[in-house]
């Protein structure tokens, strides 16, 4: 057992047990931290496979941008554990078991498949994460999505500005 | 010339149309003209009529007038009259008697609103008009056509104030009676259609050889049933006392010239078929003679003076189905007519009094009428010993026509029927001057009011009585018995062609004559006395107030045959009825109805609960959907080996 | 490393956020879960993209580089999706003074 085995199991321990904290944490702001906790458990696997780009993106858009926005959006409404609505606990039973049985599901389907079960994920090596080579591929045979992703961009900031304007 | 049949039912049809469609607008004057003037008319036709087929001594071929039913090759029906003299006989009956009621009625329903004036001579137009229908027909449909519109007109007749609850009971009772008795006669047409595949009277009698002895014994019998209905026999009998309700004028049309002679005539009419089965014969004479005494015995005990007449009624049609019964066709034949005089004779004078006496039908509280109604009491004795058989009126021969044909006919019970006809015709004396003597002689016993009231009534009402009563009395003398008088019974020659066939089978060997005058003088003479005895009785009569004991209050009330059927037959009806509706119809039906209909708003209401709103309950179910999504489509076997294995 | 191994943790890290939906009635921390959702379907892209494809033999070097770029814009479209979705549950706020999704159960008033 490697370094990089040893990585990859520290990291999925973590992202799972930061996931599992995010949805036990009374408090929405430490649901922000521990759900920060997750992305930069997955960036690190990212890396683990070499896909430095994306895992820095993750980074900056996931953990920077989008969680400091969730958290903003918190501390503007004072939220804190006593404000936080809660299910009764049948109801909490119910979502449990179901998220179980959907988990068991997905795993068994996928356990169940031959054709995967010999496939392996190559770790650290293949430069298709490098950020030359995907810069390459989206400027010339993504150009159209990007540049509609540019329009998307445009139209969710003006329905922000619309939905958030007072009246 | 002879299509001229088909004019004698019309105008009484266009006097029921006119008078029922424009009641409102008419006078009462202008409906008594209508409604008196069609069967006025239809009785002048009636007569020529007759007159040409006593002339030619045979019926008149008549042409279909359309086809009234016509399915494929099997099923003709023509809408056809035949006129010989059995029909030609009833149309006089009818339209006469018929005519004569009309005019009185027009004096006597003057009281009421001339709508309802209007619609009553409308409902005796078609009364009349069924009854033609009845008689004229040349096939049994027609005549089922008749036989229904009879019962239907006597039920909206009897039910005629129909804001009286009783009246409209009494109504039901006449309709539901009859409808029994109508179910037999439908069979029986249908039997006989089954069997010779025609219902014309001519192919039915001509064909009877064709017919086996259970058909016809089968066949007269539910015959018989229907006639039980509409002429009210036992055990369908309890109708007509009922049927009082209705209008005097009523009463009278029903009793005397329709509707319960309708049975008679379909007998007479059918006599071949009763002549070949003895059996039913006999069912029919016994039914009869119990009818004529049974009746008979509960008149004996009726107050109220419209019920004594109703039950002599029954008494008197049980005296003619005797005479069917043992053979003599032509006798029965001849009481339905001499009965239609003195009856109705006696019912529009009945009428008169309780006109007199300002709607008062309780002989107990009458008496002494002599002296105020001088012509209605004439008349009324006059058909008093008509009906009671007193020579020589006219009841005298009809009566004693039958009573000795049942003497005469070749069975073993010939006297004993013969015996017991005599105490019933005792009887009758008996009960008839009982009322003459309560009503007519004495001391007056009602109010001082009514007494004041008390005047003769008008001459549209004492007119019928005397042509009425004059018939009564001469009526008779078409019907001497050869024993008084050589070629004289001319109504049994006359009527001769109609019974030919039957004649023929059941060869009689009359009776000695010397012999049947005893026997009549025997009768007349006991007749007689009874008269003097009921007369001085009851002259002195004064009201006691006591209640009848005994025997007595068994006669009163009626044998309490309307309570035995209340017990037997309603009664448990109604029970199984009430347990329909309230067990099956209730919990079983509405149980299973309700239930449905519960079931789906129960569900929707449970259903409702999943569109909560909550956007958390549709994410549950939508992930529970993938899940049983995944079950359903993916590999459930390798899923199952996977769950094994991890558990 | 075995893609099971990846397919296994995606699907945890999944179903994780779905519980947290269904468990939760706190709209932000939904709309959180529904964010982890995303991430473990894309740490599963990425998986598959370095994954050797047996059925194409003749794969360039460059096989792959699509997955990863569907990736980048899954979050492109998430940053857009959460933008909108903090507007509208800020808006919802300032209406019904609460952030619980219950309150929200009717379309009408």
């Amino acid at each position: 057992m490697d370094i990089i085995h040893i990585l990859f199991w520290c990291l999925s321990a973590l992202a799972l047990f930061a996931a599992i904290m995010v949805l036990v944490s009374k408090n929405p702001v430490h649901s922000v931290l521990w759900l920060i906790v997750v992305f930069f458990a997955i960036s690190g696997h990212y890396i683990l496979l070499n896909a430095q780009f994306l895992a820095i993106v993750n980074l900056i858009v996931y953990a920077g941008a989008i969680m400091v926005l969730f958290l903003f959006v918190i501390m503007l409404m004072n939220l804190n554990a006593e404000a936080d609505p809660q299910k009764n606990s049948w109801m909490k039973i119910i979502g449990v078991v179901t998220g179980g049985l959907l988990l068991t599901m997905l795993v068994s389907a996928a356990r169940s498949s031959s054709d995967i079960a010999s496939k392996t994920a190559t770790l650290k090596v293949g430069d298709i994460g490098l950020i030359q080579n995907l810069g390459k591929t989206l400027f010339t045979d993504y150009a159209v999505p990007f540049e509609i992703s540019s329009v998307l961009f445009l139209s969710a900031m003006v329905g922000a500005v619309v939905i958030g304007k007072k009246d | 010339m002879n299509e001229l049949v088909y004019l004698v039912p019309l105008f009484p049809l266009l006097g029921f149309l006119i008078n029922g469609l424009c009641r409102k607008q008419l006078s009462k004057t202008l409906v008594g003209i209508i409604g008196s003037g069609s069967i006025l008319i239809s009785f002048i036709i009636s007569v020529v009529l007759f007159w040409q087929v006593k002339s030619t001594g045979a019926g008149l071929p008549v042409d279909p007038l359309f086809t009234f039913i016509n399915i494929g090759d099997s099923f003709k029906v023509d809408f056809s009259f035949q006129v010989d003299q059995l029909s030609s006989l009833f149309l006089l009956i009818i339209t006469g008697v018929g005519f004569l009621i009309h005019v009185y009625s027009a004096s006597y329903m003057h009281d009421e609103e001339a709508p309802h004036f209007a619609r009553y001579f409308a409902y005796l137009n078609l009364f009349v008009f069924s009854m033609l229908l009845l008689v004229l027909g040349a096939n049994y449909v027609i005549m089922f056509i008749g036989w229904e519109g009879v019962g239907l007109c006597s039920y909206l007749l009897i039910g005629f104030w129909f804001k009286n609850d009783n009246y409209n009971y009494a109504a039901k009772k006449a309709f539901v009676m009859n409808r029994i008795g109508d179910l037999g006669f439908l069979l029986a047409i249908f039997w006989i259609f089954q069997k010779l595949g025609t219902v014309n009277y001519a192919d039915v009698f001509a064909n009877t050889n064709k017919l086996s002895a259970t058909d016809i014994t089968g066949i007269t019998l539910l015959l018989f049933v229907g006639a039980t209905g509409k002429s009210a026999q036992i055990p369908l009998y309890t109708w007509l006392p009922d049927a009082m309700a209705g209008p005097t004028p009523v009463s009278a049309l029903i009793h005397a010239a329709t509707m319960v002679t309708a049975g008679i005539y379909m007998i007479a009419r059918s006599n071949i078929l009763y002549t070949l089965a003895p059996t039913v014969q006999a069912v029919v004479a016994i039914i009869g003679l119990a009818t004529a005494i049974f009746a008979a015995t509960i008149a004996l005990k009726q107050n109220d003076i419209k019920k004594v007449l109703a039950y002599s009624t029954v008494s008197q049609l049980g005296y003619m189905f005797l005479g069917l019964g043992v053979g003599a066709y032509t006798s029965a034949v001849f009481h339905v007519m001499t009965h239609a005089f003195f009856k109705a004779c006696l019912f529009l004078g009945a009428g008169s009094v309780i006109h007199a006496m300002g709607g008062e039908q309780d002989m107990r509280n009458m008496g002494g009428l002599s002296k105020h109604m001088n012509i209605t009491k004439w008349t009324f004795l006059l058909s008093c010993l008509a009906i009671a058989g007193v020579p020589p009126f006219s009841g005298f021969f009809s009566k004693d026509a039958i009573l000795s044909a049942a003497l005469d006919s070749n069975t073993s019970y010939g006297l004993v029927l013969y015996i017991i006809g005599v105490l019933g015709a005792l009887l009758t004396a008996f009960y008839m001057f009982r009322l003459y003597s309560m009503t007519f002689l004495g001391q007056f016993r009602g109010t001082h009011e009514q007494e004041h009231h008390l005047h003769e009534s008008p001459k549209a009402i004492t007119i019928p009585l005397m042509v009425l009563a004059f018939l009564a009395v001469v009526g008779g003398f078409l019907g001497i018995p050869e024993v008084f008088l050589k070629n004289s019974d001319w109504l049994e020659k006359f009527l001769a062609p109609i019974f030919a066939s039957s004649t023929a089978i059941t060869q009689k060997t009359p009776s000695e004559g010397s012999t049947e005058i005893i026997y009549m003088a025997v009768t007349s003479v006991l007749i007689i006395l009874v008269i003097i005895f009921a007369r001085n009785k009851y002259m002195k009569y004064q009201k006691t107030g006591a209640e009848e004991n005994g025997f007595g209050k068994v006669l009163a009330n009626k044998w309490y045959v309307d309570e035995i059927y209340d017990a037997v037959i309603v009664r448990p009806l109604d029970a199984l009825a009430g347990f329909l509706k309230n067990v099956v119809e209730k919990s079983g039906i509405d149980g299973f109805v309700n239930g449905v209909g519960r079931f789906v708003q129960y569900s929707s209401r449970q259903l409702r609960l999943l569109q909560s709103g909550l956007a958390g309950n549709y994410i549950l179910f939508m992930v529970l959907s993938i899940v049983v999504l995944f079950l359903i489509f993916w590999n459930q076997i390798q899923i199952v080996q996977f769950l094994q294995k991890i558990f | 490393m075995p893609i099971q191994y990846y397919i296994t943790l995606a699907s945890i890290l999944f179903c994780i956020g779905v519980t947290g939906a269904l468990t939760r009635r706190n709209a932000i921390i939904i709309f959180m879960c529904i964010e982890l959702m995303l991430n473990a379907v894309n740490l599963l892209l990425v998986a598959f993209s370095k994954m050797p494809f047996a059925v194409l033999p003749n794969s360039t070097a460059a096989a792959g580089t699509d997955a990863q770029l569907f990736v980048f814009f899954i979050m492109v479209v998430a940053a857009a999706e959460v933008s909108v979705g903090l507007a509208i549950i800020v808006m919802m706020y300032r209406n019904v003074h609460s952030i619980d999704v219950n309150f929200l159960n009717r379309l009408k008033n």
